[in-house]
């Protein structure tokens, strides 16, 4: 699948309280969500996202709290995919959980600009400025990763390992 | 093996295990909260099992916003407690409960060797009891509640060594705000921190909590402490159930192993808008102050609000702080109240919440304006944390956190007590 869409350009260490304030999570609908993502580090992002953008930040994107809503709330902002230097932890699991493309690439962090066009093909990880007309490679998931996203999610993958319903004992 | 080695192949049923491994582990609990379990409740609907694979093991505990705040959190609320009742498992009503990082230990739910998950970051506390414990998210625990295991990546491991007798007023707090300072917010990223050293050996299990809970604000997937006669003492009085105390080899390999001498180190501040943005009491000049708040999942224990009533005990809170103290749990309530800590606390002019999360994440109970500025024991001080984009934060202990209240001005304990 190929992703295109402008850069938003954020630094390191961006948290979830940043992506989505805890004074929000008196809800988990993700549209509702979506109108305050970004709000207390980019008062902007709201007005200036389009369908398809992408997020694109430096080391431990999503760092601090285990909270879902952060990545669902970047999706239902219309960001197609995020790429940053490194994810934290829980923000890596979820995202893949939830079915937001998250990408790795120092390189691709590094040469791209706010506003920058980029394209980003899912299946092959490779990223491509069409601004600056250079392209980059993404690190690689991991093969049991491939097979979670493949069955379309956690949630899939232990359907089918229950057996889609069947008695868990 | 590492202890967190140990752990996880024991419970994937493997003779041994490496760090960046992927495993299928069995979890002895699974955990979540009134704003991530109706997340998780959903998944589980989705997978389509009638029940979770053990009810025993699953624990859910309304903390963030209870009693409620609003008519959302009001619903969300009820949402967890109609599952949790529905499905048996184990819950704690508003009146019995207290914060999920206090309460799960203080009632003997976790126990040393267990490999615990929660829909919340500060999961990594109860690597004080020599468990792994870890957070994930909703859709991770939703998965887990459905079949009682989960895949994990092997962490490598990272230990810290602290060499020396800690000072007057030092604290796990101190210790783990330090230690962040030092290797930065993902200088921990997805390894295992263990403890270890003579100034642990000397530390509380109060104190362990604290440092372990601390551990995701380095990055960490885990923090964690063998297990000792003071963790034996701990678990022995309140075990709901056996358990396993695991040893690390002799000749375990850690990934890297960092040595500080503590013998001198000065009470924490961490400044906005970092954990670890941490200084030295020394070094923090004059900063006037809206509000304290002592308490959390951080700093919510006994042992907490006693070092804070050592200092607040006779004197007066500060006429332009508001000080918020929150007992982490209605035991740990009960026990301050007995001792005569409310008491004091209340005449000194500090307001005595009952057990929420609330502040610290900005939710309710004492959330801050455009520019006003709190000490707080809790664990985050990023923008917003706590109110206002425009408000800061600033991360410390109890001691310095009762100092400050007093004082008006981000404080040392020495200045109120010498």
């Amino acid at each position: 699948m190929k992703l295109t869409g402008r850069a938003h350009r954020y630094g390191a260490n961006v948290d979830t309280d940043a992506i989505i304030p805890a004074r929000y999570l008196n809800t988990s609908d993700p549209a509702e969500l979506a109108q305050h993502c970004m709000e207390d580090i980019d008062s902007e992002f709201l007005n200036r996202v389009r369908p398809g953008d992408i997020i694109v930040a430096d080391t431990n994107f999503g760092c601090g709290s285990s909270r879902e809503h952060a990545p669902a709330a970047i999706k239902a902002a219309g960001i197609s995919c995020v790429i940053a230097k490194s994810f934290a932890r829980i923000f890596f699991r979820n995202s893949i959980n939830t079915g937001l493309p998250i990408l790795e690439s120092e390189e691709a962090v590094d040469e791209t600009d706010p506003g920058d066009i980029l394209e980003v093909e899912l299946a092959t990880g490779e990223i491509v400025n069409v601004t600056k007309n250079k392209s980059f490679r993404a690190k690689p998931y991991p093969d049991f990763m491939l097979e979670l996203i493949g069955a379309g999610g956690l949630i899939e993958h232990t359907r089918r390992k229950l057996g889609q319903g069947g008695d868990t004992q | 093996m590492t202890l967190a080695e140990k752990i996880l192949a024991a419970h994937a049923s493997r003779d041994r295990v490496s760090p960046g491994e992927l495993v299928n582990v069995k979890v002895d609990l699974v955990l979540a909260n009134d704003i991530t379990a109706p997340i998780a409740i959903r998944e589980f609907e989705r997978i389509g099992v009638d029940r979770v694979f053990d009810p025993r093991k699953v624990v859910m505990v309304p903390d963030h916003f209870v009693p409620n705040k609003d008519i959302p959190s009001a619903e969300q609320a009820k949402m967890m407690r109609e599952f949790a009742l529905a499905q048996g498992v184990v819950y704690y009503e508003v009146g019995q409960a207290g914060i999920e990082h206090v309460l799960l230990p203080e009632q003997g739910l976790v126990v040393p060797g267990d490999v615990v998950i929660g829909a919340d970051s500060h999961t990594c506390t109860y690597g004080a009891l020599g468990a792994f414990a870890t957070g994930m998210g909703s859709t991770d625990i939703a998965s887990a509640m459905a079949c009682g295991e989960i895949w994990m990546k092997v962490p490598p491991t990272i230990r810290f060594v602290y060499h020396g007798r800690l000072p007057r007023w030092i604290g796990g707090k101190d210790l783990i705000l330090y230690t962040i300072s030092r290797i930065g917010v993902d200088g921990a990223l997805y390894a295992a921190m263990e403890f270890t050293g003579e100034a642990i050996a000397d530390l509380s299990m109060d104190g362990r909590f604290t440092m372990a809970n601390m551990a995701i604000e380095a990055g960490a997937k885990a923090g964690i402490f063998r297990v000792d006669d003071k963790t034996l003492d701990y678990v022995r009085a309140r075990a709901s159930r056996a358990y396993h105390v695991y040893e690390p080899d002799d000749d375990a390999e850690c990934n890297t192993t960092v040595e500080y001498d503590v013998s001198r180190l000065e009470p924490q501040v961490a400044f906005p808008h970092l954990p670890s943005n941490a200084r030295p009491i020394s070094q923090v000049g004059t900063i006037n102050i809206d509000q304290v708040v002592i308490g959390s999942c951080t700093n919510g224990r006994l042992e907490d609000l006693q070092v804070a009533a050592q200092i607040i005990r006779g004197r007066k809170i500060h006429p332009k702080v508001r000080c918020i103290i929150i007992p982490g749990t209605q035991q740990v309530y009960l026990d301050a109240l007995r001792r005569g800590l409310v008491e004091e606390f209340v005449s000194a002019g500090a307001v005595v919440s009952t057990p929420t999360c609330g502040p610290c994440l900005g939710g309710y109970m004492g959330i801050l304006a455009a520019g006003e500025r709190c000490v707080s024991t809790t664990n985050r001080n990023f923008v917003g944390r706590m109110g206002s984009r425009d408000s800061e934060v600033y991360l410390a202990g109890p001691a310095v956190a009762a100092a400050s209240a007093i004082l008006g001005r981000i404080a040392g304990p020495e200045e109120v007590t010498n």
